[in-house]
């Protein structure tokens, strides 16, 4: 395009008497994008790219503490770090394997309820009523909270001796001795707090999305005697189908990676039920200094995602093709 | 004109970039001026700064050396460490738990403290041996030396023991249980002693202790580890069969993530033991607990011992310091160690601190002629051991440590602790740290 249409302006500009002055924007413009593009791909090669390659070479090597001084001279061991961590006959395999059962059903179930919620809460914040926007801004609230504050009353609130959730099941009669942050319950609690982190962006993304529904389909639908039901599941759901498309995979990819949320919930005390695969290679290589494991373990996770993300993508975008 | 343009706002661009990346090169130090990285002893940070650059003025007046302190807490000690040993920008002198020497050792970021270095500081004889033994690999000169002493001990409510008609401390294992029962009454949110058992470091410490005085060897002489054993299993079990068995200790403390926060239960009242070390002192006193309420006896061993086991009720605790091999200034470094570890400071410094000297000729001053102190630094002195000195100790404390901490979890929610699933959770611990995944030179 851009070759085309330089060579059509080119003529013109060369018979004017200065030539050296119409030969430079030419180069230039034809450069133009390359270099506007140039400052970003420079700095997403220093901060991404470069450091995932680094971390790709480390995965190869066998980097503790013997070597992390000098880690450039760190033994080359091939795909050892890779046979250890997948060596689902070690207590390690295992391990890796059981995180990771963990964080697809914690991604599952946070992405599912968060995208059911934002819709829900979209919908009725859709027709204008008095405190429309006032309850607007209270959903929000979750999202723009600082998340180390957001989290850190969470954990006191499932504290089992004076924290709150067993101070109320308490005084409705339900038991109040539960431990939250222990054993099988902390899934629930981990869950539970990413979703009510979450669950305000989907509502975002969705409200936005249904500000490009136009009103008259409804008006066509309820004539033909839709009800609310059918015309949210007929029109407004495969409407949102583009957004929600693009949401349900950042949401994913967000809550597979979350680092935050165990972290300052458990502390370094994280439970096995709780154990999401980035907690668990930040324990495999800071807690033990073994970086190269580590590193395996951050490059199958992802691969894992990349395989998903082009999955996804693929299956999505031919589903939009077809409809 | 656009082509100038152009090519300027590129190299802004470049220049921008290049200066981020020197960014990243070693600052030139100022040769007068050393960086300390100080562990947090005190009550908070502040207090640390306040007390280290007091002293810092002598050290200046005296030598003409400058001493930039941050003081770092002990979450982020660790980590800081590695991060400056990976990348060679760090401060030149800096202060380590010494449980950690020989791991921090095999990173060969600290300079080892030479028969001529030691020298220097007077002497490897001036420091107390068993403190002198947590400073490195065995057979290579230590890459740390000692700073402040501490060792574990009982803390007891004395009211709390009258209430209860117990005259005097239990003085061995079937006794302190005994007690520890006499005082829980938990209608009333009273327990017989409180301890952190979320905590991987403590429960990682107690196992050792407890083990030993089994006789469990946790490790052989190749340093592999060998503590998936029965006589170890005794061990974990008498510690957790406090929540579970004897029911003496409060379930919630399953969730207690710090030894800060079962000083918090002690002082409040709300538990009438806490075993903790002498750096805790400070912390009860905060809780504004006066030193005439509390007293301290040495953790108790069963009695007899079981064959083989020794009477250990401490490991060798406390704080090291070192100097770092990419200093440009080492010379003053070790100026700065030696200022340190004068009997001067040492009696100065461990006062204000409430932890122990490491040098015997530090002992003269009357502070350290408290009854809790006496304990302490006898326990320190006598009965304390080393925590085994290999580059593995790290995945020792984070292996076993995790595998008590998931016993109290059983504990604290009511499930049973069998003496099988004490067995298998460290069979477990024990396969993790062998097989380590190439965590071997």
């Amino acid at each position: 395009m851009t070759v085309t249409s330089t060579a059509s302006t080119a003529p013109p500009s060369g018979t004017e008497p200065n030539g050296s002055r119409t030969r430079r924007p030419r180069i230039s413009k034809r450069s133009v994008p390359y270099l506007l593009l140039a400052p970003a791909l420079f700095f997403e090669l220093l901060v991404h790219i470069v450091p995932m390659l680094g971390g790709l070479w480390m995965s190869f090597l066998r980097l503790n503490q013997f070597f992390l001084r000098e880690w450039m001279s760190a033994p080359f061991t091939g795909l050892q770090n890779y046979r250890f961590a997948l060596d689902f006959d070690g207590a390690a395999g295992v391990e890796l394997f059981q995180s990771f059962a963990v964080t697809i059903a914690f991604a599952v179930i946070t992405v599912g309820v968060s995208w059911v919620m934002g819709l829900a809460a979209a919908l009725f914040l859709q027709r204008s009523f008095p405190g429309r926007t006032l309850l607007r801004g209270l959903f929000l609230v979750p999202y723009a909270l600082p998340i180390y504050t957001s989290v850190m009353i969470w954990k006191f609130m499932l504290d089992r001796s004076d924290g709150m959730v067993n101070a109320t099941l308490s005084d409705l009669g339900l038991g109040g001795e539960r431990f939250w942050l222990l054993g099988n319950n902390a899934f629930l609690s981990l869950t539970v707090t990413a979703i009510w982190r979450l669950w305000p962006f989907a509502f975002l993304a969705l409200m936005a999305g249904l500000q490009s529904i136009p009103t008259d389909i409804y008006d066509a639908a309820a004539v033909d005697g839709a009800g609310l039901w059918q015309q949210i599941r007929t029109i407004t759901v495969p409407m949102l189908q583009p957004v929600s498309q693009v949401l349900i995979l950042v949401l994913f990819l967000w809550t597979f990676n979350d680092f935050n949320v165990p972290y300052l919930l458990f502390n370094q005390a994280v439970p096995s039920s709780a154990n999401l695969i980035s907690i668990h290679i930040y324990q495999n290589s800071f807690l033990t200094w073994n970086f190269g494991l580590g590193s395996a373990m951050s490059t199958l996770l992802l691969l894992f995602l990349l395989v998903i993300t082009a999955g996804y993508l693929m299956l999505t975008s031919r589903r939009s093709r077809n409809a | 004109m656009r082509h100038r343009r152009l090519s300027g706002v590129i190299v802004l661009i470049l220049v921008l970039a290049s200066s981020l990346l020197s960014g990243c090169a070693r600052e030139q130090d100022d040769e007068r001026t050393l960086t300390y990285w100080a562990s947090n002893q005190g009550n908070s940070p502040q207090q640390d700064r306040r007390i280290l650059n007091e002293e810092f003025e002598k050290f200046t007046a005296r030598t003409g050396i400058e001493v930039n302190v941050e003081v770092i807490g002990w979450g982020d000690l660790l980590n800081k460490i590695l991060g400056s040993a990976v990348s060679g920008v760090g401060p030149d002198v800096v202060n380590l738990g010494n449980t950690w020497a020989a791991s921090l050792q095999a990173t060969g970021a600290f300079v080892p403290f030479t028969e001529e270095r030691m020298q220097r500081l007077g002497g490897r004889d001036r420091f107390l041996e068993t403190s002198m033994s947590s400073t490195g690999m065995s057979g290579r000169p230590p890459s740390s030396v000692p700073l402040y002493g501490l060792s574990y001990g009982v803390f007891y409510n004395k009211a709390m023991f009258r209430e209860a008609g117990i005259e005097q401390p239990p003085e061995n294992w079937s006794e302190f249980v005994d007690v520890a029962r006499d005082l829980t009454r938990p209608s009333q949110d009273q327990w017989g002693m409180t301890l952190a058992g979320a905590s991987y470091t403590e429960n990682a410490h107690f196992a050792f202790m407890l083990g030993n005085q089994e006789g469990a060897q946790l490790f052989d002489s190749n340093g592999r580890a060998t503590f998936a054993s029965p006589r170890m299993a005794s061990g974990v079990q008498r510690y957790v069969e406090l929540m579970s068995e004897h029911r003496v200790v409060n379930p919630d403390d399953a969730e207690i993530g710090s030894a800060t926060e079962a000083v918090g239960n002690f002082a409040t009242g709300e538990a009438g033991m806490l075993v903790a070390q002498n750096s805790s002192i400070a912390a009860i006193r905060a809780a504004g607990m006066s030193d005439s309420e509390w007293g301290v006896f040495p953790l108790p061993t069963p009695d007899p011992l079981p064959e083989g086991g020794e009477a250990v009720r401490s490991h060798v605790a406390g704080t090291n310091i070192a100097v770092y091999r990419n200093s440009e200034n080492k010379d003053a470094a070790i100026e700065l160690v030696k200022f340190l570890t004068s009997a001067e400071e040492q009696s100065i410094l461990n006062e204000k601190y409430g932890s122990l000297p490491v040098v015997s000729d530090a002992y003269d001053n009357p502070a350290f002629n408290t009854d809790a102190l006496r304990t302490f630094s006898r326990i320190l002195a006598e009965s304390s051991k080393q925590v085994p000195m290999i580059p593995n100790e790290n995945r020792f404390e984070t292996t076993v440590g995790a595998a008590v901490r998931d016993l109290f979890a059983r504990a604290g929610t009511n499930r049973s602790v069998r003496r099988e699933d004490i067995a298998e959770a460290l069979d477990q611990a024990q396969q993790k740290m062998r097989s380590g995944g190439g965590s071997t030179r």
